[in-house]
């Protein structure tokens, strides 16, 4: 097998609804209500969380999407650097903040 | 891909519905050599239209009160000779008048010539003539890479010269619109909500002003494909384009309502077509010495599959955005 992700195949995203076709259908009315309109966040704003997100669950397919999607709504090369550094540190900061069981549990087992 | 296929598809007939717009490109010199300039334009370029051709397009203006706009564009159209004359004459008929200002311009000496070009912005006033510049992006980043090194910088200059003398002042009669267009290979945000990052950051961090923002998708056509061919991305965004193929962006083409004129006087459709050099077709008159517009009505419109460009999305022209945000008809 020579890879798991081709960028052609997001286009057969839809595929998925050839099966059990309202499960999709509801699916994809809710994501794009979600992602792609203007409501209390811009569609741009939706859409460098979405690259964030992307780059979180590190899915190819999506971070494809996201990356065209901030491009065409108007958003530059700082924004989207700008939402991975969130991406990054919130991780980061997920792993520190956890050292505080760790700290507890050293509290508890040392003299 | 087929256009015309995609337009029997959906049952659309594009026939011409008036002529309401002369626009005449005067010539291919350019002060500039933009990446994605699909005249191909630049400072080496020769081709210029006559002192002639620009007294019988006035002549066409006059005699057809139907076309009330004469939108000049080049290259730099302010480097043809006569380009004055034709702005002047034009306005003396009563027409409205437009230019496809590149900014820079203004502050570079003439390529050729060497002669000053600072009169500009105070003989766009005098004449009341509408001002349309691109801007790719209101940073300096993403303009200089499309546009060339320096570029954004010059083109805030020369949009502040305009500001001081009146141009871009909301319900002034001196009319200042910008022009977006993507820097790449993607579709054009929508034109409301990027107007509104433009008119924010130029005025917080340059204090300017302007009227509108017009959005134009990249035609896939001549230095624009070069460089999606380079980058082996044409198929992609030829399909792109068409799967953003809008009904009701198409019935707003601007080819329904205007006639380009390229250089050396002969007709076509559209800027587009004149860079591919197809001309009005199917026995027209199709050069501007055997003008008869009765007839170019009754034109079938040349199309090509460039013509997904005019219809992605909200739709492009070089008047921006064809379907408003949330509207079922073309603007």
């Amino acid at each position: 097998m020579s890879s798991y992700y081709e960028s052609k195949d997001l286009a057969k995203f839809g595929d998925i609804g050839k099966n059990r076709k309202p499960l999709w259908d509801k699916f994809l009315a809710w994501y794009t209500e979600a992602t792609a309109t203007e409501g209390a966040l811009t569609k741009r704003e939706k859409s460098l969380i979405g690259l964030a997100v992307a780059h979180t669950v590190q899915c190819p397919y999506c971070i494809d999407a996201y990356t065209n999607q901030c491009l065409e709504t108007g958003a530059n090369l700082d924004q989207m650097t700008e939402a991975l550094h969130v991406t990054a540190a919130v991780r980061g900061g997920a792993s520190l903040a956890h050292g505080v069981q760790c700290r507890n549990i050293v509290e508890k087992l040392t003299m | 891909m087929g256009f015309e296929k995609t337009l029997a598809e959906q049952n659309l007939h594009l026939a011409p519905l008036q002529v309401e717009t002369l626009q005449v490109n005067v010539g291919k010199l350019c002060n500039q050599a933009c990446k994605h300039c699909h005249v191909d334009a630049g400072p080496k370029r020769t081709e210029m239209m006559t002192r002639q051709a620009v007294e019988r397009c006035l002549e066409i203006l006059a005699a057809y009160p139907q076309i009330k706009n004469l939108d000049i564009t080049g290259g730099a159209p302010e480097l043809n000779d006569h380009f004055d004359v034709f702005v002047r004459e034009a306005r003396k008929l009563g027409k409205h008048v437009m230019v496809r200002h590149n900014l820079t311009v203004t502050l570079d000496p003439h390529p050729v010539s060497g002669r000053s070009m600072q009169y500009l912005p105070d003989f766009f006033k005098e004449h009341t003539v509408e001002v349309i510049s691109s801007l790719p992006y209101f940073q300096e980043h993403e303009t200089d890479a499309q546009r060339g090194h320096g570029v954004f910088e010059k083109s805030i200059a020369a949009i502040r010269r305009l500001n001081e003398i009146g141009y871009g002042k909301e319900g002034g009669r001196l009319v200042l619109n910008l022009v977006y267009n993507p820097v790449g290979a993607y579709l054009p945000p929508a034109q409301a909500a990027i107007e509104a990052q433009f008119k924010e950051h130029l005025a917080k961090e340059h204090e300017l002003v302007f009227n509108g923002l017009f959005v134009i998708t990249n035609m896939p056509i001549n230095r624009f494909r070069h460089f999606l061919e380079r980058a082996e991305i044409y198929d992609d965004y030829m399909t792109k384009l068409l799967n953003a193929f809008n009904p009701t962006a198409a019935e707003g083409v601007m080819c329904r309502t205007l006639i380009s004129v390229g250089y050396d006087g002969t007709l076509y459709d559209c800027d587009f077509n004149q860079m591919l050099e197809w001309r009005v077709n199917h026995g027209m008159p199709n050069t501007i010495w055997d003008f008869d517009l009765d007839k170019l009505l009754s034109r079938k419109i040349v199309f090509g599959d460039h013509c997904y460009g005019c219809t992605a999305g909200a739709g492009s022209s070089c008047g921006g955005a064809v379907v408003k945000a949330g509207a079922e008809t073309p603007v």
